[in-house]
């Protein structure tokens, strides 16, 4: 079952388009991944998935129905998501902004009731935040500032999640703390995770389902066995890489690699 | 994983505590202001040439008795000068605060982004061109010049390469702001109108009559209305552009709203005072210091805390050279500039 559907979509800034004429389906209660080289129109991809850019032509269906002509709102209370390095203004505390994810649900001045603290609380609880709910986020460091946008999407209570580069800037154990705690969230509750990652394997080791893409084209999608093969990984990257097993996940990753010679 | 419910008991108490600590704050500000703000005001209406003790004031004010010289004096001329003063202090504090909010730039003030001068450069041509405009027509001109302002800072800042950065804008600002400074100045020389504009320039109050407060009133009233209405839009906005239409903002229905009650404020404040500076810089990093970064309460904190500024600046300004008037636009450029030193040293990117 896919719960969001890319439809021939042309996406682009002012005249240049990025993508064009792409099709994809997110599978529904998976983990998706995104993988490409820069510049290949993975983030943008994300963007109008999550209606941040408009489409040119094509459409994003959420549920069957298309993204644009939903209210934004009604798409908020099903949908969260975690720009690029997104940053808090200074000395917001980490319950402000976890509390900023219940705005979908709420109406007029927006007073916080009940059910929003019961969630705020809660996604601070599954971050492991709740000792630092009153610190200001400035003072927090790069991998708990992460779990505090991860918190903020989660008390929005939505069914989907995407995330850009979650665990870019972030240290290798927190890198692996953000990724265990999205899959903690898609295997417990069946969160539907689409995010965009730079690192192979990790990609292997969390997804379900991956999606390769080069200059705005998907280049092909699949289980992780399938996309992370040597030939695969030289047509999206231009890398010769060695293949092995993943220890951990039995998935495959990239062991090393290196560069093809030009002109040999 | 523990699920909503399980976790309710345990906060229930939590909640209690934790919910009213900043909102205590603001509403100590706002009514402590208000206060300060009345106090101010009795005082810089009792401060002038004519020495009248704050008692005179308050029988002027509420029990007026047209034969007494003092009562004419607080009436015809005090008064409008000083309530002008507040609401022109709120109207660049709240422009500014909007600004700050919308663009996430620390830096935004309706002086620094080239709105102020826009309106005086308009005013400009207005007293040159069609010299006897009513006050009425010139304010919408002044809104008008506003926008024009904004518009040529933005459209040059969007040109260069990298987009719009924090510092970009207020070089633009400073450079349109300089090149509309001089083209008013040019009009002024031109038509033999500088005794006119000059006390646009000096950014003073002591122009301001009656008729002023009673044309501006309604349209600062209704921007004022408005920018609190969209003061918790604004406080997404500040989260950045992706994660308000995330959390399922209109952003660009906040966006053209905001930029309009900016314009009606700014274009408002400036048609009274002139393009002084600084207030709408100063007096949202204040307020956000005091009252943290909800909007719903820095949107009403801005208001009192702006009018007071600029009414305690007035004072200052009469008080400093006696019989002569410092223009207030130096007095809080005196405060203003370090305070824009210090937020650009911190790179500009701190909200």
């Amino acid at each position: 079952m896919s719960i969001l559907k890319v439809d021939q979509v042309a996406i682009g800034y002012s005249n240049a388009l990025i993508i064009d004429d792409l099709s994809v389906s997110i599978p529904e209660k998976k983990i998706t991944t995104i993988i490409g080289p820069n510049g290949c129109g993975k983030s943008t991809l994300l963007k109008a998935i999550s209606r941040v850019l408009k489409t040119k032509s094509g459409a994003v269906y959420l549920d069957g129905r298309a993204i644009h002509q939903l209210q934004t709102k009604e798409v908020a209370k099903k949908m969260a998501i975690l720009p690029q390095s997104a940053e808090a203004p200074a000395g917001l505390t980490v319950f402000e902004l976890v509390s900023y994810g219940r705005f979908p649900h709420q109406s007029g001045f927006g007073s916080l009731k009940k059910e929003d603290y019961e969630y705020i609380y809660w996604a601070l609880d599954v971050t492991g935040l709740m000792e630092f709910k009153d610190r200001s986020i400035e003072a927090l460091s790069g991998g708990q500032r992460q779990r505090v946008w991860i918190a903020m999407a989660l008390a929005q209570g939505t069914e989907i999640l995407i995330l850009d580069e979650p665990t870019t800037y972030l240290d290798l154990a927190h890198q692996l703390d953000i990724l265990l705690l999205l899959q903690r969230l898609n295997e417990e509750e069946g969160r539907t995770i689409v995010m965009v990652l730079h690192d192979l394997n990790h990609a292997s080791r969390f997804s379900d389902y991956m999606i390769a893409m080069k200059d705005g084209a998907l280049m092909m999608e699949g289980t992780p066995e399938e996309v992370m093969t040597c030939l695969n990984l030289q047509s999206v990257f231009n890398i010769d890489a060695s293949i092995a097993t993943c220890p951990f996940s039995k998935n495959p990753i990239c062991l090393s690699y290196q560069l093809f010679q030009k002109n040999k | 994983m523990s699920t909503p419910a399980e976790v309710s008991a345990e906060i229930e108490k939590l909640t209690e505590i934790k919910k009213h600590s900043r909102p205590i704050m603001a509403i100590v500000i706002l009514f402590g202001g208000v206060v300060a703000l009345l106090f101010s005001i009795g005082l810089s209406i009792s401060f002038g040439a004519a020495d009248i003790k704050l008692a005179t004031v308050w029988t002027a004010v509420f029990n007026f008795n047209p034969d007494l010289t003092p009562h004419q004096i607080i009436r015809e001329i005090r008064m409008p000068r000083v309530l002008g003063a507040a609401m022109v202090g709120s109207c660049f504090a709240v422009a500014g605060a909007i600004m700050q909010g919308m663009t996430r730039n620390p830096l935004a003030d309706s002086g620094l982004l080239g709105l102020n001068a826009g309106a005086a450069f308009m005013l400009a041509l207005c007293f040159a061109f069609s010299p006897g405009l009513p006050y009425m027509f010139l304010i919408m001109y002044s809104f008008l010049g506003a926008g024009l302002g904004a518009g040529i800072v933005y459209g040059i800042g969007s040109m260069s390469r990298g987009g719009l950065t924090p510092m970009r804008l207020v070089l633009a600002g400073a450079a349109v702001s300089a090149l509309l400074g001089a083209l008013s100045e040019g009009i002024a020389l031109y038509f033999r109108i500088g005794q006119d504009l000059a006390f646009w320039y000096a950014g003073g109050v002591s122009g301001t009559k009656w008729i002023h407060l009673q044309v501006m009133s309604p349209w600062i009233l209704a921007a004022m209305i408005g920018a609190v209405i969209l003061s918790r839009s604004i406080t997404l906005l500040s989260l950045g552009n992706e994660v308000a239409i995330g959390l399922g903002q209109k952003t660009k229905t906040i966006k053209v709203f905001g930029m309009l009650i900016v314009l009606i404020l700014a274009g408002a404040a400036v048609s009274v005072v002139g393009a002084v500076g600084f207030v709408g810089l100063i007096v949202p990093h204040l307020t956000r210091l005091l009252v943290g970064h909800d909007y719903r309460w820095i949107i009403p904190c801005s208001i009192v805390i702006g009018g007071l500024l600029v009414v305690l600046a007035d004072l200052g300004a009469r008080m400093i050279n006696p019989p002569y008037e410092t223009p207030i636009g130096a007095l809080i450029a005196l405060i203003g500039v370090p305070f824009f030193l210090y937020l650009a040293r911190k790179g500009g990117k701190e909200l």
